[in-house]
């Protein structure tokens, strides 16, 4: 992990937000990751979309498991606490987390190998129970820190590094999610991230279980050709259903777009997700077109991109348990023990 | 030929052999509770094999009004109701004793013991006359049984109407059937079998203030007493119901007035990997959160636990102890977990363990645990097991003082952060091991601090310096030493309170084990042979037990597992000479016995030819205390099988 110190002087004439926070306030250590890893571009993205949200970094609680990009949670939001678990099992601390405090905005950071393999199972219980999170996966279809296998995303057919294709079927975080009950799935490509920040801030301003699945090549053992993770290949193949653009709740809409070519939705919170339509007749309300177009895509050998479902009205799991507004963790005695003359009542119950 | 028969009273043992889903549990309980309105203690144990309708099941009721709470061993008057288990039920009758059987079919002669006393009642043709509903024949049978039970026992029937009552308040529907059946069950009795049997029901006042409740509830009160917000679970038996009790109390103790809304949160989890996921998460922010599991889910646990032990997050564990391993026997008892919990983990790990001895000490320890966790930022085991936890134990009432504060032990908050000159997550401030943490979300630029499994340094940086790692193990181990001191002390009992030194012979005990040992400790008394006691309430151990193992000659150590394992703690914590503890095991899986360890504690101080000082020598201890040999080989709850190594 990181070993070099990373200079605090800032620029003075950095952009600040309307915390007077500049981006660099949103960064953390210096990334001990590969030059050209997709995951780097990842936490840029998240460093500008926290930045560009006035999110106050102490109020962002950052989990994750373990592998490449459970590691990255180091490499950003350096006010935030951070808590790097065990393998596969981040969603169930943070759900554990965020059961304690309702207040603060959680941020799951997990990967292929981590989320699809040993952790599916929590992946799977943490989206059906609608915890209120933003769940990044930073797929790459392979094993990094291990040095190349094949993780459960991988496509089949795709070749590893040796040319040795993969033999078993791939599984899709996305389609997974949709069928699991996730309330705002979208898939980016950590090479652009133009699109990629939008649909972080929407995620992050979305309540319930957020997924968003971030394409991202592993420079040092899924770039080569035969790969379907590889750079050039998710360029090629990388078809958008729509473009965002984010809108929070304070600001005034304005729309460069003629009318008709975009959706507006608006979210829990009232900001507001702006979709341009680009070419597919696709609304990302209907889980179950959702469902049938990423797959129609895979079938064709392609890669659907954008928000691929949101549900604006979605609840999370504090409201199906119906806990109290105020976090559990500020409660103290004088609300949480009945006290010595209800136990005598107990007791008189039990005799 | 006149058949000898047992004569007791209030010193006896029932036991009622149904058939699983018949309805018998709420009877077979309202014959035991009306024991104790009459005055009378009773020890009542489920022993159930892992079925959900059908099959075989067993209650015991053990009545006693010297308070041996503790499992007998033998059956003086069996209630013989299912077909199935007929033989093995029939032979596990003491010499004398009774049997109570439904006599509308008459059976062959070879169904029955000539040493036994056969009472025959014609409950289901009694049944079919009175009632037309096919389900309400088969369950007011067991009401009916109850009513002639307390004819032949001498019940106060008033006592016996009067809890009926209770049950059934305000469903009057029930009420009066119910009713009806014990009556009719109780004339049959007095009007055709007078003086049936030697066994008596007596008033008497040995019950006063006590409660009757299972461990697993009073473990679920201690959590909402001790602010617990936070349970994650998934069910296994024994330990699913004390989620269900938590969910029933909080329900009742913990709902905002005003709002309606709820003060915890309860998760079901997919597995116990993710039930101690939660917990951990939930305990890192701040919140007391506590999981229940059994030895299976401690063993998917353990990874999440060693990475709590090293991170130091407060985590709470309920282990209601089964027999393992594997699937072992999920629905009997053992103490077989210790060792699986004291070093979870790889890597070098210890973990405070408490053993609670009853439900009264299941809540005591509950609570206790929140504030262990919370002030040692560790994992606190409570280890109890499936005869404590899923067995009603008549125990002290609960106790809360409304003057206790919880410990929510050395969280700094934000102006605590704001008058710090530096905050290291790990450093050792105050020389206890302890270190202080911060919950996310305290302070915009301060305390913030990054969790993690791998190596780091006292300011929670990543490091693979061999110096911070030792130094960090290092203080894990000083933060071990300040434990000792706050957990619960051993309890010493010198078998002569007033002497001024110990007795030669002492025996170390801990958890379920307690009412057995000691009614083993009166029957050795009894027989001239004086022993001390030492009930182990934690792990680490106290210096008191060091002292006790130091102060006596001869030492047994009896556990409920194969292995010796808080023997092979003890060893290995304490540096003991292993020859000088000597193992008492019971591990068939039934709840031990005082005939178990009275017998073992005797035959090996005869063998050993020891023999305590100003006493008669051995041949007085060459026997066990045993009134009459338990049967072995019965297919219901058997004879105690264990090894005497």
């Amino acid at each position: 992990m990181t070993y070099v110190a990373k200079p605090t002087l800032h620029h003075p004439s950095l952009p600040k937000n309307r915390l007077g926070y500049t981006r660099r306030d949103y960064e953390g250590r210096v990334s001990t990751l590969c030059a050209g890893c997709g995951h780097d571009s990842i936490s840029a993205a998240i460093v500008q979309a926290c930045w560009s949200l006035d999110v106050e970094p102490h109020r962002v609680a950052k989990l994750s498991g373990i592998g490449c990009s459970s590691k990255t949670t180091d490499y950003f939001l350096g006010h935030s606490h951070g808590f790097n678990s065990v393998h596969g099992r981040m969603p169930s601390v943070l759900t554990g987390a965020n059961l304690a405090n309702r207040m603060l905005l959680y941020l799951g950071v997990s990967g292929d190998g981590d989320s699809a393999s040993i952790g599916l199972g929590q992946f799977a219980h943490a989206m059906r129970r609608g915890v209120d999170m933003t769940y990044i996966v930073e797929n790459n279809g392979v094993y990094g820190l291990t040095k190349g296998q094949f993780s459960a995303t991988a496509d089949c057919g795709s070749k590893s590094r040796r040319g040795v294709a993969n033999e078993d079927a791939g599984i899709d975080l996305a389609v997974l999610a949709l069928q699991l009950g996730a309330t705002y799935v979208a898939r980016g490509f950590s090479g652009d991230k133009a699109q990629l920040v939008p649909l972080i801030e929407g995620a992050i301003r979305h309540r319930g279980a957020a997924l968003v699945d971030v394409v991202s090549p592993c420079v040092a053992f899924n770039n080569h050709l035969g790969s379907t993770r590889s750079y050039d290949y998710v360029r090629e193949h990388n078809q958008a259903v729509n473009r965002i653009e984010f809108i929070p709740q304070r600001d005034e809409i304005t729309a460069d777009y003629p009318p008709g070519s975009y959706t507006e939705i608006v979210q829990h919170d009232g900001s507001v997700l702006r979709l341009r339509k680009l070419g597919l007749d696709f609304d990302p309300r209907d889980r179950v077109a959702a469902m049938n177009r990423v797959l129609e895509h895979q079938a064709r050998g392609e890669l659907l991109t954008g928000l691929l479902y949101v549900d604006p009205e979605a609840g999370d799991l504090h409201d199906r348990l119906g806990t109290t507004a105020v976090p559990l963790n500020t409660l103290d005695e004088s609300a949480l023990c009945p006290g010595s003359a209800a136990l005598e009542r107990i007791n008189a119950s039990l005799r | 030929m006149t058949t000898k028969r047992i004569e007791a009273v209030n010193d006896f043992v029932v036991q009622f052999a149904n058939v699983n889903g018949s309805g018998s549990a709420s009877a077979n309980e309202l014959f035991a509770r009306s024991f104790l309105r009459m005055g009378v203690p009773v020890s009542p144990r489920n022993i159930f094999p892992s079925n959900i309708q059908g099959l075989p099941t067993w209650y015991e009721v053990r009545v006693t009004e010297r308070g041996h709470l503790g499992r007998r061993g033998g059956v003086d008057l069996m209630v013989a109701m299912n077909p199935q288990t007929w033989d093995a039920d029939l032979a596990a009758i003491e010499s004398g004793g009774y049997l109570l059987y439904d006599s509308t079919r008459p059976l062959p002669p070879s169904k029955f013991r000539d040493d036994v006393n056969a009472i025959g009642v014609p409950l289901t043709e009694m049944c079919n006359a009175a009632y037309d509903d096919p389900r309400e024949r088969q369950l007011l049978k067991n009401i009916m049984y109850v009513g002639a039970l307390a004819a032949l026992l001498g019940l106060d029937p008033a006592v016996v109407a009067e809890l009926i009552g209770e049950q059934y308040r305000g469903k009057e529907k029930l009420l009066t059937p119910n009713l009806d059946a014990f009556r009719k069950g109780w004339r049959y009795a007095e009007e055709n079998l007078e003086n049936a049997i030697g066994l008596r029901a007596r008033r008497a006042a040995q019950v006063g203030e006590r409660i009757f409740v299972d461990g697993n509830s009073a473990l679920a009160l201690g959590f909402v007493y001790g602010g617990a917000t936070v349970c994650a679970w998934y069910p296994i038996t024994p330990s699913s119901s004390v989620a269900d009790a938590f969910t029933k109390y909080c329900a009742k103790l913990r709902i905002d007035p005003e709002t309606g809304e709820r003060r915890y949160a309860i998760v079901q989890a997919e597995d116990e990997l993710a039930a101690v996921g939660m917990v951990i998460g939930a305990g890192w922010n701040g919140a007391r959160a506590f999981t229940a599991t059994s030895g299976p889910g401690i063993s998917l646990m353990t990874e999440f636990i060693g990475l709590a032990y090293f991170a130091e997050i407060p985590v709470t564990i309920v282990d209601v102890q089964r027999g393992g391993p594997s699937t072992g026997m999920p629905t009997r008892t053992q103490q077989s977990d210790l060792l699986a919990c004291a070093y979870a983990s790889h890597g070098d790990t210890k973990h405070v363990l408490l053993f609670p001895e009853d439900p009264h000490e299941c809540f005591d320890f509950a609570a206790q645990a929140l504030d262990l966790a919370d002030r040692l930022q560790t994992p606190v085991f409570v280890m109890t097991d499936l005869d404590i936890g899923m067995n009603q134990r008549l125990c002290a009432p609960l106790a809360w003082d409304d003057a206790r504060r919880y410990d929510r032990g050395k969280v700094m908050r934000a102006d605590e952060l704001e008058a710090a000159a530096d905050f290291g997550r790990y450093l050792d401030v105050d020389g206890d091991g302890i270190p202080y943490r911060t919950l996310p979300g305290a302070h915009p630029t301060k305390g913030a601090y990054f969790t993690r499994g791998t190596t780091k340094n006292a300011w929670a940086r990543y490091s693979e310096k061999g110096a911070d790692y030792v130094e960090n193990v290092q203080r894990l181990l000083r933060k071990l030493e300040t434990a000792k001191a706050l957990v619960p002390a051993a309890v010493e009992r010198r078998a002569d309170a007033s002497a001024a030194s110990p007795c030669p012979i002492g025996a170390i005990f801990y958890g379920s084990t307690s009412p057995a040992m000691a009614e083993a400790v009166e029957s050795l008394q009894a027989i001239g042979c004086p022993i001390d006691t030492l009930r182990v309430r934690a792990f680490p151990f106290g210096d008191e037990v060091a002292r006790f193992i130091e102060t006596h000659d001869t030492l047994f150590v009896v556990e409920q597992n194969r292995d010796a394992q808080l023997r092979m703690m003890l060893v290995n914590e304490l540096g003991v000479d292993p020859a000088r503890l000597r193992p008492v095991l019971h591990y068939d899986g039934t709840p031990i016995t005082a005939r178990f360890i009275a017998g073992a504690i005797a035959k090996q101080l005869a063998a050993g030819n020891v023999r305590p000082l100003g006493r008669p020598a051995a041949p007085a201890i060459a026997s066990a205390p045993a009134r009459a040999k338990p049967k072995e080989g019965s297919a219901a709850p058997s004879a105690a099988r264990g090894r005497v190594a």
